[in-house]
């Protein structure tokens, strides 16, 4: 899809940073791309025609229709603190391509329909190769599509792959066909069934032993065109003493209907490897009175294979009408390091059920939690967590803490920790607070002419503070932007 | 819904007997909960609040029930003492689920307090009509519908407005059978406004026998009433007991409510405490020592209904050999109860790579004047605090030993009553010198 295209657009300092709203959620603007749609309905024809367009091997067709096969026997969980309406998944279109027509049509296969980049550009993402003054390398998608990709022939000199999925299937299929669902088997859970059998693209990237990736590298998620659902599927692979920091961003239209947004996230991370997952989910998150807004549904693992891998997952999730999401960590190489960092941020009538899941299997393993909830309005937010110790995870070491933070009357906030030890020189701590925002410190902010909203927002960000030092620079200070204006209006 | 027939079966064929050996207020529930446990089955580990225990597995073998009421003829003195020493308690004995009266002292007790059977009492009219109370909790939870299906009989503490039983009531559960067996013990406890008591409850197991026990246990605080309950289990590894308690407390009333798990097979705690008036409180206590194959669940719920009210929750497991320890404590906080207080902690020593440990504290807020936390460990003895004792003289077993008493008696030192506390020190200290069994009247111990 996304060949080798350079396209300038006028010389801007970058805005991810400076354009994030004031407003209550800037991206909701809708992109008129043309934009070729298959047919709504979800059928075994329909998993043929996704793996027919997008040119597949037989064996990932096997694999799309084995996991199509496990979805129609499934039942779509419950145990969430959530509650979901019903989703139709004959309703949705499962396969959406912005860029297809514009290149039938305007002959030129180099050539990105301007529209698209416009809208790119908007949401702070200029697909151009002045990025590198800020050092981030972008994956931009758009509804299923990998619409370009910056900075590969730079990144391949030091023969990191980094590309969309569809893409590396063809060039690497070797690599993907070894990687693929080896760290989410499509009968993990429903979604991720789902998403095995429709997945339309994603980012793949490879860093090849010893490499130390030279940028950041960035993905950034959009939905665009109704009634489509996105299944994006992600798959990072780091090698043995690599190591990579990856961002990943998204953001969709405002519409009255439900979005559905089921992904996966795999990340295999070999010996002495480190891997950095940084997320800002920032999905349309419905109005006002709960109507619209993106479901997000999301199998996120990694799995650390070698001795002392790292892998580090930081979430702010400020979008999204439903979150349901639990990055994870299988720490199955001796002495690795696995550590979550979340903020999840609710108001109005949004729902969160997010956490992570801890899973020692070898010895020496450490992991840390830090979790802060926030709401306000209605909304509810739940933090949910599993810590597992097996049998032979000798010395096995959690530290977890969640805290919540409640700014109204009319929220709520859970914390839902499971913890599950079979070894005996294991050691876990688990903490949790809930309390409301403190009175006193927002008078202290007043008493010192600082308005009411603003103290809100310092309280929170102060609050969060553990969570957002561990987000790359760019992001946190996205990041923290998009605190401020999630929670607009909710004291007082 | 695994095995439930064998229940239902001998609920429909033997009902004429179960109702005849019974009293109206419990055979006007058996329909509606014999329809509630039917359409329920038994919980399988995919139900939330049953996660850790196979319950359909304990309930499978057959075991005999006294429906015809036999009397087991017992001396209760000789099968077991359960002796305070320095503190004078009103001693009662239920053997199997029944209240045993024959050749005892009648205790004494103050104006305005009842312990006896529903069977003996059914003709008091001003008990009954002011508390009928066997309730409402079927249709939430199959065993407790199950127990309310075959219970044959109830225990009832009364507590009038106002009264202070000074001395403590000691309850204790005996288990006596020659063949496995089964029995539904009911409690109903009931403190009327200002009333304060103190109870304590022992299970024991006469007989080395597979005993399968379901207990269900409704407890009302009243206004300004303060009530201490404590529940200590020390049977062997053959008995199965399934207890589900279900708590009330009114405004300003204050419950202890303590749990000690020594010796058993499979043991699953359910406490369910409602405050539901302004400036509640309740204290839930927790310690189980277990090794062997002993596998112990305590699950919990406090639910903050109303403004201004206290909970502290602590419980603390130390899981040894192939046993396994579960804890599962939820605290939910109502939109309306305001400026709640709540802390719950849980810790845990495992001590061998066979045993398991499972914990999930769990916190569900809806109001937002509220400080609540929760924290829950697991880990090892502190290797420093041994070398420091190691270092002055005290061996390596000793020390260990001194170490997991400091860790059990955090959850003792809440205990109000010194006597009873000090029992328990006592006993604990025995339970980890591997002695518990070896007490000087028990009749299982000086047998062999």
């Amino acid at each position: 899809m996304s060949e080798e295209i350079i396209v300038t657009v006028p010389e801007d300092s970058n805005s991810f940073v400076r354009s994030v709203a004031e407003k209550s959620y800037e991206y909701g603007f809708t992109t008129d791309v043309e934009t070729e749609v298959i047919e709504r309905g979800l059928t075994e024809e329909t998993v043929r025609l996704i793996s027919e367009k997008k040119g597949e091997p037989a064996w990932l067709l096997d694999f799309r229709l084995k996991a199509f096969r496990y979805w129609q026997t499934q039942k779509q969980p419950t145990w969430g603190h959530l509650q979901l309406p019903p989703i139709d998944y004959q309703a949705i279109s499962y396969y959406a391509d912005p860029t297809k027509k514009k290149k039938t049509l305007g002959g030129s296969p180099a050539e990105i329909d301007p529209e698209l980049m416009r809208t790119f550009d908007k949401l702070g993402i200029p697909l151009e190769e002045r990025m590198a003054l800020s050092g981030t390398a972008v994956d931009a998608v758009m509804d299923s599509v990998s619409v370009k990709t910056t900075f590969r022939e730079k990144l391949a000199e030091q023969g990191i792959i980094f590309c969309s999925i569809s893409e590396a299937v063809k060039q690497h299929p070797e690599l993907v066909q070894k990687y693929l669902g080896s760290v989410v088997p499509y009968r993990d859970n429903y979604f991720a069934a789902l998403n095995s059998a429709v997945f339309s693209d994603g980012s793949f990237v490879y860093i090849p032993k010893g490499v130390r990736c030279p940028m950041e590298l960035s993905t950034y998620f959009r939905i665009n065109a109704q009634g489509t659902g996105q299944f994006e599927r992600t798959l990072i692979v780091c090698d043995e003493d690599a190591y990579v920091s990856y961002l990943e961003g998204c953001t969709a239209p405002m519409r009255d209907e439900n979005q559905l947004h089921a992904a996966i996230v795999e990340i295999v991370v070999e010996a002495r490897a480190e891997v950095k997952y940084s997320t800002v989910q920032n999905w349309y998150p419905g109005d006002k009175d709960g109507k619209g807004g993106v479901l997000n549904l999301v199998t996120k693992r990694g799995l650390l294979r070698g001795k002392n891998a790292k892998l580090s997952w930081t979430q702010v999730e400020t979008g999204s009408a439903i979150t349901w999401k639990y990055p994870s960590c299988v720490l199955a190489g001796e002495g690795s390091q696995a550590e979550f960092y979340s903020v999840a941020v609710t108001n109005n009538l949004q729902q969160a059920d997010t956490g992570t899941k801890m899973i020692h299997l070898a010895p020496r393993t450490r992991s840390t939690i830090i979790s802060k909830g926030i709401s306000a309005g209605r909304s509810q937010n739940s933090y949910r967590g599993l810590v597992r110790v097996a049998a032979k995870a000798e010395g096995a070491r959690n530290y977890s803490s969640c805290d919540s933070l409640l700014l109204s009357s009319t929220c709520g906030a859970h914390t839902f920790p499971y913890m599950d030890v079979q070894n005996p020189t294991a050691v876990l701590e688990h903490e949790a607070t809930t309390s409301k925002i403190s009175e006193d410190q927002l008078f202290y902010c007043q008493q010192r002419g600082i308005s009411q909203e603003e103290a809100v927002g310092l309280i929170v960000n102060g609050y969060a503070k553990d969570v957002l030092n561990k987000l790359p620079m760019e992001f946190a200070v996205e990041a923290q932007k998009l605190l401020s204006v999630s929670l607009e209006g909710t004291v007082g | 819904m695994k095995d439930i027939s064998q229940y239902l079966e001998l609920f429909r064929t033997e009902r004429d007997l179960i109702d005849a050996h019974s009293v109206p207020a419990l055979n006007a529930l058996r329909d509606e909960a014999a329809a509630a446990f039917e359409r329920m089955g038994f919980p399988s580990k995919k139900v939330e609040r049953y996660r850790y225990t196979d319950v359909a597995t304990a309930f499978a073998p057959n075991y005999g029930l006294n429906l015809s009421r036999l009397h087991i003829p017992v001396n209760p003195y000789e099968a077991f003492r359960c002796d305070i020493p320095n503190l004078s308690t009103s001693v009662y004995f239920v053997v199997n689920d029944s209240l045993y009266k024959d050749a005892l002292p009648k205790a004494t007790l103050p104006k305005g307090v009842i312990v006896d059977s529903l069977n003996a009492l059914s003709m008091l009219d001003e008990v009954q009509a002011v508390h009928s109370p066997f309730s409402i909790f079927h249709s939430e939870d199959s065993l407790t519908a199950l127990n309310s299906m075959l219970a044959q009989d109830a225990l009832l503490i009364y507590i009038r407005a106002g009264v202070r039983a000074e001395r403590p009531i000691q309850v204790v559960n005996i288990l006596r059978s020659a063949v496995p067996l089964m029995v539904n013990r009911k409690v109903r406890i009931v403190a009327e406004a200002g009333a304060e008591v103190r109870l304590l409850f022992c299970d024991h197991a006469a007989d080395d026998q597979d005993f399968l026990a379901t207990q269900v246990m409704e407890v009302s605080v009243g206004e300004g009433a303060h009530v201490e309950l404590y529940e200590l289990e020390e049977t062997h590894a053959r008995c199965h007991r399934f207890a589900n308690l279900y708590a009330d407390v009114a405004a300003g009333g204050h419950l202890t409510h303590a749990t000690l798990t020594l010796t058993n097979g499979l043991t699953r705690n359910q406490t369910d405490v409602c405050l539901s008036g302004k400036e509640a409180s309740v204290n839930l206590l927790g310690c189980a020592i277990t090794d062997g194959q002993q596998h112990v669940d305590n699950n919990t719920l406090i639910d903050h209904r109303a403004p201004g009210c206290t909970s502290r929750e602590l419980y603390k497991y130390v899981v040894d050999e192939q046993s396994e320890g579960a804890f599962a404590g939820r605290i939910l906080v109502r939109e309306q109860a305001g400026q709640t207080e709540s802390q719950e902690t849980n810790a845990n020593l495992v001590c061998t790579p066979e045993a398991r440990i499972w914990t999930q504290p769990m916190l569900e807020i809806y109001a937002d004047d509220v400080q609540c936390s929760h924290g829950s460990t697991v880990g090892q003895l502190n290797d420093e605090a041994l070398f420091y004792m190691r270092q002055r003289g005290i061996s390596e077993s000793e020390a260990r030993l001194l170490l997991k008493q400091a860790f059990a008696s955090e959850v003792l030192n809440h205990i109000t009553l010194e006597p009873l506390r000090d029992r328990l020190h006592y006993l604990i200290d025995k339970r980890f010198r591997g002695e518990l069994n070896h007490c000087r009247t028990c009749r299982l111990c000086n047998k062999s």
